[in-house]
């Protein structure tokens, strides 16, 4: 019984970190500008994409830090082009414009690259093949809740110990009054993006070590599935997040290793309405009532 | 009680509409006439009605929702299941054994009564397709419409994915063929009146119609009932308003014309396969409404005919590698660039200009001046227009002849560009708020305006 599940229970923990991974981008930016960044999930494929570009001309001493760069660079850029001057507007026209920086982002990566899907670098060490009470498994799957966990704590100890991290805390508290006591909120911001693109450059290193192809619209489906699970955690909460991105993960293994591949993306969506309709702040969401 | 005036306004819309049908059914029959042109047409009409759908949603009752490609789905797999020949199911099914209904609406109708049958055959489907997705509308609708905004939207848009999942299910195979093709059902091509072509007329026809239903809808009680939930919630309870009930109604309708259109769609692509319906489809309908002005019915229709006409038709050139022939046509296209780019600048100079910024203002403030600086925005457009120019220049002195840029992809690009900036500095889009109709009458109100005050 055991044996049968395991690897599916192994999948399922490495994909759940990197959807934790990039969930967090989601949650800090909610947090803060009550925004689906619905861009994250283009993201975190050009991060892919800057890293299968940089493997192929440079050693990985080089490109894996020069994706990290180059991916926090676009998402600052993103933050300072598609929202920054929507700052005083309503809600919707932010997230219009969030929606139309996921389609221009997947537009230009289609043109830059020519809309084929190129093989992902092998990472050594990490792709390495090694065995696990009895199964196969790549060395990147025991490695990511390893690291989603270690870099979740450096977030946390920022957060809670940093001046930057309290000044994000009282930016999301009430973004007004922070505002007030003299937090330079446009700062603010800048820097919760730089988090959570560095995050998702990094998820995207796992991930894509697993999946091995990226694809102009690959990020679509886990970054909507990494939001999900930031809603899941309750909206806001870094742990929350993370917990949430390893249950999703976990299902949905559990539900492809039974066949039901088709319904694996309609799981998560399922879990998203019951959560919604059961409990809207999620598992460690705070309880505000504008939010639903 | 039905004023003098509104008789004549209706005469004067329904002799617009003849005037534009039998236009397009000249077109459709006309030689020489592009083919692009008429898909343009075709899908522009049918993108129309899928955007005033969601407008209807979006922009008349302030609920975000981003379900739409899921709606459309269900209507597009209900009409194509419905009307699939008998003789044909054998081989559109042919990975599932006793595939297919047995039957087929419109082929059933057609033999026994020509093409009267086959259009009541269409349109029997066509409404069997909106119920399909009204329903499911209304039981999506149960747990999701108690949320709002942001939460809303992503929860709708998770239905539409779980709906596509569905649909592609190995057990539902034998109705929805899984997630293969279902083709050979009647689409537009099969009307004809004696031996004119009626291709392009129908989808205009239909989504016409369902169009004309909305305006109506949204000029009567409930329509009003619609826009005081967007603009307060709050206040349109306190005023009797049965929220439930209107969001619920609001979500049905919209669904429900989202359905039909999406088997208006099924129709003019001859082929349905679930995989297309996904959330980027969503979004392309969204920026349609962004674009055309939310809460704008023409302004919708408009911007569907210039998205689709843009993507389709108008911005093709972008995506051929193109290689001038001589010195000639090179000056000719630099000129014209040029020109372009000096538009460009004097447009945002003039914007500038007509909202009273200036570049430096000067700012009175606990008996200090402080000079505030907006510069950052002009240099930055300044700068590139700059580039641009020298760029022009150095491509009429250098040999080269090949345009640079220009490859598969770049209309995209080009189109995404654009969009976002409708988006970031044209918020009200092409109509804002208002209808064509509106456009003559607040001029006149405006001078009345005028005129009472020089009284």
């Amino acid at each position: 019984m055991l044996d049968k599940i395991l690897p599916y229970l192994l999948a399922g923990v490495s994909v759940g970190g990197q959807y934790a991974l990039i969930a967090i981008g989601y949650t800090m930016v909610y947090g803060i500008l009550r925004l689906i960044n619905f861009a994250h999930g283009d993201i975190f494929t050009v991060a892919g994409f800057v890293m299968v570009y940089a493997a192929a001309t440079m050693p990985l001493s080089v490109s894996i830090p020069l994706t990290i760069v180059l991916t926090v660079i676009l998402g600052v850029l993103v933050e300072k082009v598609a929202y920054r001057p929507l700052r005083s507007a309503p809600r919707m026209s932010v997230m219009i414009s969030a929606i139309g920086m996921s389609y221009l982002l997947q537009n230009s990566m289609w043109y830059l690259t020519g809309g084929l899907a190129k093989q992902y670098p092998v990472l050594p060490w990490i792709s390495d093949r090694v065995n696990v009470a009895g199964t196969t498994t790549s060395r990147v799957t025991i490695i990511t809740p390893f690291l989603t966990i270690l870099l979740v704590a450096a977030l946390v100890l920022l957060i809670k110990r940093t001046k930057i991290g309290m000044a994000m805390r009282a930016a999301s508290r009430d973004f007004e009054t922070a505002q007030l006591m003299g937090i330079k909120i446009n700062n603010v911001i800048s820097f919760t993006f730089v988090v959570g693109t560095l995050l998702a450059a990094v998820g995207s290193m796992l991930y894509f070590s697993n999946y091995a192809t990226v694809t102009p619209t690959v990020g679509a489906m886990p970054g909507l599935k990494a939001f999900v699970a930031a809603v899941f955690g309750g909206i806001g909460s870094i742990p929350g997040a993370v917990i949430g991105g390893f249950i999703i993960g976990i299902c949905e293994s559990l539900i492809k290793g039974t066949g039901l591949t088709t319904f694996s993306d309609a799981f998560t969506f399922a879990l998203l309405i019951v959560i919604l309709a059961v409990k809207p702040t999620g598992l460690f969401g705070e309880n505000l009532t504008e939010k639903v | 009680m039905i004023k003098k005036n509104d008789h004549k306004k209706a005469w004067i819309a329904l002799v617009i509409a003849v005037a534009v049908l039998v236009l397009v059914g000249a077109l459709d029959n006309l030689p020489h006439v592009p083919s692009m042109l008429l898909t343009v047409l075709q899908k522009g009409a049918i993108y129309a009605l899928v955007a005033v759908s969601m407008n209807l949603l979006n922009g008349f009752t302030g609920l975000f929702s981003l379900g739409q490609a899921g709606f459309m789905l269900l209507g597009a797999y209900t009409y194509a299941v419905l009307t699939v020949p008998v003789e044909r199911q054998a081989s559109v099914y042919q990975r599932y054994e006793d595939g297919g209904l047995g039957f087929s609406v419109t082929q059933s109708l057609g033999n026994s009564m020509g093409q009267f049958g086959l259009l009541l055959g269409v349109v029997i489907c066509l409404i069997l397709a909106g119920c399909v997705a009204g329903l499911f509308a209304w039981l999506i609708g149960l747990p999701v419409l108690k949320l709002k905004s942001d939460y809303l939207a992503i929860a709708t848009l998770g239905f539409a994915e779980i709906i596509r999942a569905v649909v592609q299910y190995e057990k539902l195979g034998p109705v929805t063929n899984g997630s293969n093709l279902l083709y050979g059902f009647t689409g537009f091509t099969d009307f004809h009146l004696g031996s004119l072509k009626l291709t392009t007329v129908m989808p205009f026809l239909f989504s016409g119609l369902c169009i004309f239903v909305v305006v109506l809808l949204i000029n009567s009680t409930y329509g009003r009932a619609f826009k005081a939930i967007r603009d307060d919630e709050v206040a349109a309870e306190a005023m009797g308003i049965n929220l439930a009930k209107h969001k619920r109604m609001s979500f049905i309708i919209s669904s429900f014309f989202a359905g039909i259109s999406g088997a208006l769609l099924a129709m003019f692509q001859a082929s349905v396969q679930a995989v297309a319906f996904k959330a980027a489809m969503t979004y392309e309908i969204l920026l349609i409404v962004v674009i055309g002005g939310i809460g704008s019915i023409t302004g919708s229709a408009i911007a569907a005919f210039l998205f689709v006409g843009c993507s389709e038709w108008g911005l093709r050139f972008l995506d051929n590698e193109t290689t001038l022939k001589n010195f000639d046509a090179k000056v000719k296209f630099a000129v014209v660039f040029g020109v372009l780019i000096a538009a460009v600048v004097a447009f945002g100079l003039l914007r500038m200009k007509r909202k009273g910024k200036k570049l430096v203002d000067k700012v009175q403030r606990d008996g200090k001046t402080y000079y505030q600086r907006r510069i950052t925005g002009p240099i930055l457009g300044l700068g590139l227009a700059i580039v641009a120019l020298g760029w022009d220049v150095w491509f009429v002195i250098s040999p080269r002849l090949k345009l640079p840029l220009l490859r598969s992809g770049f209309r995209m690009v080009v189109f995404s560009v654009i969009i976002m900036i409708v988006v970031l500095f044209f918020r009200e889009g092409i109509m804002g708020d208002k209808e064509l109709w509106d456009l003559g009458k607040k001029k006149r109100s405006a001078k009345a305006k005028a005129g009472a005050g020089n009284e």
